[in-house]
């Protein structure tokens, strides 16, 4: 059978003069007009050792050496690897100070990009997430904390419970005497996944990051008692020890899924959308897709890895339930079953219909989640704040009665442990953490991950670049992120005088909105700092 | 009774499926295969959904009745034989294995397929072979011996999609509309008269297929004649269309860079 892939391969060169003619019809780029680089670049002379480790550290060839360091400024994207590598700190990468005349409403950037689509005539991408100046509602949330009458606890002194499990929760449970006398769940419990602390790594596939970045990231996972996240880009070989803490994905691509794989992991996930891309569908260019890459995802070596936008045996809530429960039938009811969305504007009404598919976890992804790759149009513009998705979801969820259901785990834009606690508060079971494990690893948001030379190893394949990144010293640094953000949430639930996270979940009286609009603060339930009980 | 024969009830296993739910047919199925069945004959299946999903090994599956949406969804190896029709999204992400369906079946069917093969005997609805792909040895096939709906082979990375076109009805369309859109891998065959408008856009190579392409076809015709008792040169007497994506690199112009 493999000569039919032959033979199609071989029939296809022969056709290549209409493949050449069909591909002239796109746009014709020309000539930039002006471009002026984003960074300038700079060391100091008299102390720069001449040992060149900033020009072979730069994965996008800035610099070179021509008995000294020059830079190409237009190549610089801002990453400070060098800067970091260098031993004399003499290194100075900052944003280019030239100054176009003020205007308040055609930005800087506004006209830099109109530059270059009439340069190229492409559609823009970018890496991570929405960087734009929206309000994070976040910072305008403040947390309660106990005085007099109700007493704070001390998480040094006192027992903290932090463990909580994903999955779902059965409506009440009735117990019976086992014949040693002691009593036990007469109820089925279904099956959920237990985290030593309420966080898992949002899913970043093999293909968008280097392996050892996603070495690191499930290294991390087994020290931490959490979960980590293959992405839709399979189960590499040599993470195979680590799948015991794996939610494996399964998107419109399939990519490496198969029987063996969904009974790999803890839980099995079905990722319907991205919240750096609502909407939009994953696309793996070719380039990228090295023979290890192939292997993990069970292509050919060099093809486009594309994941259509919509999985297209789903179109209804009734086709999302039958997915879910093949995936049910396949891994004979063993594994929780998590269906990742967008925060989008009717998030409750859809997080509602997946819930009754049958779905044991929904997986929220705010309009500030990452990514390897999107289109900077899409990134910034579409789909809602994570704050406001949890906050009408388990609302929603709860006058449905059928809260119990599912658990929520909220992503997008979570950058510390206050974040963590008040969406937990707003009506989290867990978070997931992205680019925030990405940071710990070095990673500096220059966000050029989709051109795939990462400086750090992080978001390429070039194997120049990945050896940089040793799992062993980036998973402990994750880890340590994944203990620091636990222990401040001890604090924070002390303050609060609860000993549980669980206690926290869905409790937005323990919440003020400070300079938030009255109507955003309806939307949230959150009364207005001032308000008393 | 002789050890042989006890060996030959155990290979052979019959469940009636008549008023089972499919969770509980699906348990009956998974423990003769963990038993070492080599034959399991299901009579009385009724729409029953996800028969055969996730099942590993050389097992042969015969089903009589009309099994419900998600058959052999990831299966791994066994064949499976409906005696009938067959509903949606039958193969969903199929790794290695038959299909063999005696009648017409549904929509969405072998999407995401990686290898083994799906063969109808009669027509296929919408959206089939939706993001076929192949992997080093393995390429799916799937033939339907009928007609095709809208939106076959959309997506396609890889592997072979056949339509026949037996026993067509005078001005029935061959397929629907929307054929390959999407299409970046594998290769569509269309057996006699085709209206090209329905073959979509520029991503799409459209052309007679030579006596190459016929040599490759011939293993899985065979294969298929085989399965309903069909004469290879009766199906082979018309000229085939052979669609072949451009490009692999279907977007590869699309962005700023």
């Amino acid at each position: 059978m493999r000569r039919v892939e032959l033979e199609t391969d071989k029939a296809l060169s022969e056709g290549e003069t209409e493949l050449q003619a069909k591909h002239t019809e796109g746009p014709t780029a020309v000539a930039p007009l002006y471009s002026p680089p984003e960074f300038t670049w700079s060391n100091d002379v008299s102390r720069c050792r001449r040992c060149k480790r900033c020009v072979m550290q730069c994965g996008w060839k800035a610099l070179s050496w021509q008995d000294g360091v020059v830079a190409d400024q237009s190549k610089c994207v801002g990453c400070h690897r060098c800067e970091a590598m260098c031993p004399e700190n003499c290194i100075v990468v900052r944003p280019n100070p030239q100054h176009f005349k003020p205007h308040a409403l055609w930005s800087v950037t506004h006209r830099k990009n109109v530059w270059r689509q009439a340069d190229t005539g492409g559609v823009l991408l970018t890496g991570m997430g929405n960087d734009q100046p929206y309000q994070a509602i976040f910072d305008h949330l403040v947390l309660d904390a106990c005085q007099v009458t109700n007493p704070s606890i001390d998480p040094l002194r006192e027992p903290m419970e932090l463990r909580t499990y994903l999955g779902k929760k059965p409506e009440s449970v009735e117990l019976e005497m086992s014949p040693e006398g002691t009593l036990r769940a007469r109820t089925r419990l279904e099956p959920n996944v237990e985290l030593a602390t309420p966080i898992v790594f949002a899913p970043m596939s093999y293909g968008s990051i280097s392996l050892p970045a996603q070495k690191a990231i499930a290294m991390a996972a087994v020290e931490c008692g959490i979960a980590w996240n293959t992405g839709e880009g399979g189960l590499h070989e040599d993470l195979k020890p680590y799948a015991e803490s794996a939610v494996v994905q399964c998107a419109s691509g399939r990519f490496g899924v198969h029987a063996g794989y969904l009974n790999a992991g803890a839980a099995v996930e079905i990722k319907i959308g991205q919240g750096a891309k609502p909407g939009i569908g994953g696309h793996l260019p070719g380039e990228k897709v090295s023979l290890d890459v192939s292997e993990t995802r069970m292509i050919p070596v060099g093809s486009d890895a594309i994941s259509p936008a919509p999985q297209h045996d789903i179109y209804s809530i009734e086709d999302l339930r039958q997915l879910i429960y093949a995936i049910k039938e396949a891994t004979e009811y063993t594994k929780p079953v998590c269906v990742k969305i967008a925060a989008v504007h009717n998030v409750a009404a859809i997080a509602s219909g997946i819930v009754r598919a049958g779905a044991d976890m929904i997986y929220l992804d705010g309009f500030r989640g990452g990514t390897g790759a999107a289109p900077t149009v899409i990134r910034d513009h579409l789909g809602i704040p994570i704050e406001i998705a949890v906050a009408v979801v388990d609302e929603r969820l709860r006058q449905e009665g059928i809260r119990n259901q599912a658990s929520i785990i909220a992503a997008g834009g979570i950058r510390s442990s206050a974040d963590m606690a008040k969406a937990i508060a707003l009506g989290a079971d867990a978070v997931a953490i992205g680019t925030a494990a990405l940071l710990a690893l070095g990673c500096t948001l220059c966000q050029k991950c989709y051109t795939g030379k990462c400086s750090w190893g992080i978001c390429t394949q070039d194997p120049e670049l990945t050896r940089r990144l040793d799992p062993r010293v980036g998973s402990q640094r994750i880890a340590n992120l994944v203990r620091a953000w636990s222990a401040e949430l001890e604090e924070i639930l002390g303050a609060l005088g609860l000993n549980a996270v669980e206690s926290l979940r869905g409790s937005k009286e323990r919440l003020r909105g400070l300079d938030l609009h009255q109507s955003t603060l309806e939307v949230l339930d959150v009364k207005p700092a001032g308000a008393g009980a | 009774m002789s050890v042989a024969a006890s060996r030959e009830e155990q290979a052979n296993v019959r469940i009636e499926a008549k008023g089972l739910h499919y969770r509980d047919l699906n348990a009956r199925i998974r423990e003769a295969v963990a038993d070492g069945a080599a034959e399991i004959e299901l009579s009385g299946v009724n729409g029953q959904r996800y028969l055969a999903d996730g099942i590993e090994g050389e097992v042969r599956i015969a089903i009589h009745g009309v099994p419900g949406n998600d058959l052999a969804a990831f299966m791994n190896g066994p064949t499976v034989t409906v005696h009938g029709n067959a509903q949606d999204a039958i193969g969903n992400t199929m790794n290695a294995g038959k299909i063999i369906v005696h009648g017409d079946a549904g929509d969405v069917l072998g999407y995401g397929m990686r290898g083994g093969r799906i063969l109808v005997r009669g027509n296929v609805g919408y959206r089939v072979g939706i993001h076929m792909k192949a992997y080093r040895s393995q390429v799916p096939v799937l033939v339907a011996g009928g007609c095709a709906g809208d939106f076959l082979g959309e997506y396609m990375a890889g592997g072979l999609l056949v339509v026949l076109g037996l026993n067509r009805r005078a001005g029935e369309p061959l397929v629907g509309d929307y054929c390959a859109s999407g299409m970046h891998g594998g290769g569509i065959y269309l057996r006699g008269e085709c209206d090209p408008s329905r073959i979509a856009g520029r991503e799409v190579a459209v052309r007679q297929a030579g006596d190459d392409d016929l040599k490759a076809l011939r293993p899985p015709l065979e294969d298929f004649c085989a399965a309903f008792g069909l004469d290879l040169d009766a199906v082979t007497d018309q000229p085939f269309l052979r669609l072949t994506p451009v490009s692999h690199r279907p977007y590869g112009g699309k962005y700023a860079t």
